[in-house]
């Protein structure tokens, strides 16, 4: 195999990574600022703030990376795809704005802690469904013409995107459920773990429609999993769905502390494999391929050098900073 | 009503990206700051540096918080807004990008937390380690993206093929000629803007009547610091100057309002250039002056405006003026720090009120110094966003004019709004000053940090 049939399998490899890393992270507190308004208290409140305060901006820089590498890696998707979700994507810049800042300005505003409080939930609620959107759009496919985005401005707002949007409300409200049952204890803990209940169900169905709604709508997705020999490798993921919800159920109900977060980390997971079956080896779906939206052979080699070099150092002090906040997060004050 | 959808975008860019540059310029002054604090305190152990660190680390962490969120706008919008470059470009820029998020971001923000929370978390080496990352952490991200910005300003080391730029030689891209001038020049931007913040804040509350070590120190580090770093300034522009002069010459005629190619040209102090007769209006001017700061002699040959295609030359009037308010700020830099140093040694420095008056009024100086720099090299380059091969025009991405017009207000309502809010909220806390005397002091002991060899 070449190089220049090599590079964009391992740079597709980097991008899922990256995304990956990203919805896990980044997930969990969106899902916290979702929750944000359910909480008990001011001071439960307070509490979860302070148990993603340390990590939050560390969680966000995977997306950027994820824009960076796709321009570095494959320009022709980043040329393509962010034009074609123009609102949508501007809309989830300026939610993040929303909440990004409400880390410290709530501290700062005693007489207006409120409204930043409501800046928090509002802006995660708002770019988590912008994500999904985004993402569901994606899935649908974008038509491209001469390299060039060849749609319309509204081609998003379809159904299916919409009810992704939605859907990955529910599946990030979860993980930031699960991560306050990781970070708290006693009446916060139990509340989580009440919030962990309602919503594995909603985000069950969601997948289940998705499932179906994607080959149903998409005649190649129908053929890549419901074939031979491509079913006998693929009918283990809806179990494997069923298996993880089980164990996240019974992680809820012996009250395990970490196995909640950690289920429902592997339920995206499955998600996003289930993605990759369908979507492969498009590198936006329906028109390009990864091969033909590759940058340059030394432009990729270049760049996963960087990769290959940067990412085991980032994960070890990104681990260790998570290391130093490990544990229950007090009451101590936030600075 | 039709809107331009590439007029929309243009504006969009300016204003995003000029709300985002103030606050990591702050972030990469204060950064160093702080550490060189934090090593003040564990080698001396005074209160005074503990105090300060503290207090400049709740100013950082909010203006961090604001250089991230509106950075991460910016990420996108080279693809949302001008996708024509990110398809040109993206095999020469895409990795210069990836690697600041790679090398710069990541360490930023993997630190930061252990920094501003985990003082009673981790040792003070430890601590000291976290502030120092990232530090380092904002430097190199000013090494990344100064290179993208230079090499669309002057590109190096690639090859033009059917519309797209491939890299030939990735270390001529990354170190293009202009990269070493522009870097230096924002760096110490940076330090000079952050130090007439802190020397502003000192001074007020000296004004305050809180004559205490900490102002002091705070108006004494800052006065020292422009002392010296001012002029250095001043040599970098200059070598940056002649710099653009070699690549981008049309930039320099704009900047001096030179029409015709002359020799002695004159130094225009005051003009109203007029592009539709291409000449200058209302002209004061200094005889063979300009000849002598463009090309460091008397009778040198200084290109004019007309002897570029008319549809080659930046606007005009924004870049002479842009770059004359920059250049009055670093003068007026200059002034205020040698008269500051002058006072230091004469010992009159923390009683002279004028002086403590003039340092409130001059801290904005190093932002909006910045802000207009950067808007004389990036109007100075227009039409061009990949200089000289290919214009900002065919960058746009495909979109309808009312969609950019409907962001751009989303923008400009919510910047307005949100990051007014945190540059009241940081008012706010330099109004409040570090905890002074009699106040709560946390609790941190400090043991002495000793160098090797010590």
């Amino acid at each position: 195999m070449d190089l220049a049939t090599l590079l964009p399998v391992l740079w597709a490899g980097v991008i899922v990574f990256a995304v990956v890393v990203y919805v896990l992270a980044d997930g969990f507190d969106l899902g916290l600022g979702i929750l944000f308004p359910f909480a008990g208290s001011e001071a439960d409140r307070d509490r979860m703030m302070n148990s993603v305060a340390p990590v939050w901006d560390g969680n966000e820089t995977w997306l950027v990376l994820g824009g960076a590498g796709l321009l570095a890696g494959f320009p022709l998707v980043y040329s393509v795809v962010l034009p074609a979700f123009y609102l949508p994507l501007i809309v989830m810049l300026l939610a993040l704005v929303f909440r990004g800042v409400a880390f410290e300005f709530r501290e700062r505003a005693p007489h207006y802690k409120q409204g930043w409080s409501i800046s928090f939930w509002a802006g995660s609620l708002v770019a988590t469904f912008a994500q999904g959107v985004v993402l569901g759009g994606f899935v649908r496919g974008v038509p491209v013409e001469d390299g060039v985005f060849a749609g319309g401005t509204f081609d998003w707002l379809e159904p299916f995107p919409l009810f992704v949007g939605l859907a990955l409300v529910f599946g990030y409200a979860l993980l930031g459920a699960g991560w306050t049952i990781l970070k708290t204890e006693g009446e916060q803990q139990a509340w989580a773990r009440r919030c962990c209940r309602l919503l594995l169900p909603a985000v069950l169905l969601a997948m289940a429609a998705v499932s179906l709604w994607m080959p149903l709508a998409d005649e190649q997705v129908a053929e890549r999993w419901f074939t031979w020999p491509n079913i006998a490798f693929l009918w283990p993921v809806p179990l494997a769905v069923l298996a993880l919800s089980l164990l996240h159920w019974i992680a809820l109900e012996r009250g395990w502390q970490a196995l909640p977060y950690v289920s429902a980390a592997a339920l995206f997971l499955t998600g996003f494999f289930g993605l990759g079956v369908s979507l492969w080896p498009y590198a936006i779906p329906y028109a390009v391929d990864i091969w033909q939206a590759a940058a340059a052979p030394n432009t990729q080699l270049f760049a996963l050098v960087g990769f290959a070099v940067m990412i085991p150092i980032i994960l070890a002090y990104s681990a260790w900073s998570y290391w130093v906040f490990r544990g229950k997060v007090g009451d101590e004050g936030y600075h | 009503m039709e809107f331009d959808a590439l007029l929309l975008s243009r504006i969009q860019f300016a204003f995003t990206i000029s709300f985002h540059i103030v606050f990591p310029a702050i972030t990469i002054g204060l950064a160093s700051y702080l550490a060189l604090l934090e090593l003040l305190w564990l080698r001396t152990g005074e209160a005074r540096f503990r105090d300060l660190y503290r207090f400049f680390s709740k100013l950082f962490a909010v203006c961090f918080g604001m250089g991230v969120v509106s950075g991460v706008v910016l990420s996108y919008q080279i693809g949302t807004n001008w996708s024509g470059l990110s398809q040109a470009a993206g095999n020469v820029m895409g990795p210069l990008l990836a690697y600041e998020v790679l090398t710069a971001f990541f360490l930023e923000a993997g630190f930061l937390g252990v920094m501003l929370f985990g003082w009673d978390k981790v040792g003070p080496r430890l601590h000291f380690l976290a502030t120092c990352m990232v530090a380092v952490g904002t430097l190199i991200s000013a090494f990344w993206i100064l290179s993208a910005n230079s090499w669309m300003q002057t590109p190096a080391g690639y090859a033009f093929e059917n519309g797209e730029f491939r890299a030939t030689d990735w270390l001529a891209a990354v170190f293009n000629p202009s990269f070493p001038y522009r870097l230096v020049h924002m760096v110490l931007a940076a330090f000079l803007s952050t130090s007439l913040l802190v020397g502003g804040i000192g001074a007020w509350h000296l004004l305050r009547g809180r004559e205490e070590t900490r102002t002091r120190t705070m108006v004494a580090m800052s006065v020292l610091f422009v002392a010296v770093v001012a002029p250095l300034q001043i040599v970098a522009g200059d070598l940056h100057g002649l710099n653009t002069r070699e690549h981008q010459p049309v930039k320099v005629a704009a900047m001096e309002a030179h029409w015709e190619t002359q020799r002695g040209a004159p130094l225009i102090l005051f003009a109203w250039p007029d592009e539709s007769s291409e000449s200058n209006d209302f002209v004061l001017e200094i005889p063979k002056l300009g000849s002598l700061i463009l090309t460091h002699s008397f009778d040198g040959e200084v290109r004019g405006l007309k002897s570029f295609p008319e549809d080659e030359r930046p606007p005009v009037a924004i870049v002479f003026w842009s770059f004359r308010i920059m250049v009055a700020c670093g003068l007026a830099m200059l002034a205020l720090g040698w008269i500051g140093a002058f006072l230091f040694f004469r010992r009159r420095l923390y009683d002279s009120r004028w002086f403590h008056w003039l340092a409130v009024l001059a801290s904005p100086l190093g932002i909006v110094a910045i802000l207009a720099g950067w808007v004389t090299t990036e109007v100075g380059r227009q039409p061009w966003v990949v200089y000289g091969l290919l214009r900002t025009a065919d960058a746009l991405a495909p979109l309808s004019g009312s969609s950019v017009a409907l962001t751009l207000a989303g923008f400009v309502v919510v910047y307005c709004g949100v990051f007014g809010a945190g540059i009241w909220y940081l008012l706010r806390i330099a109004r409040e000053g570090p905890s002074w005397a009699g106040g709560p002091e946390p609790e941190i002991s400090a043991p002495a940090l000793r160098l090797p060899g010590e």
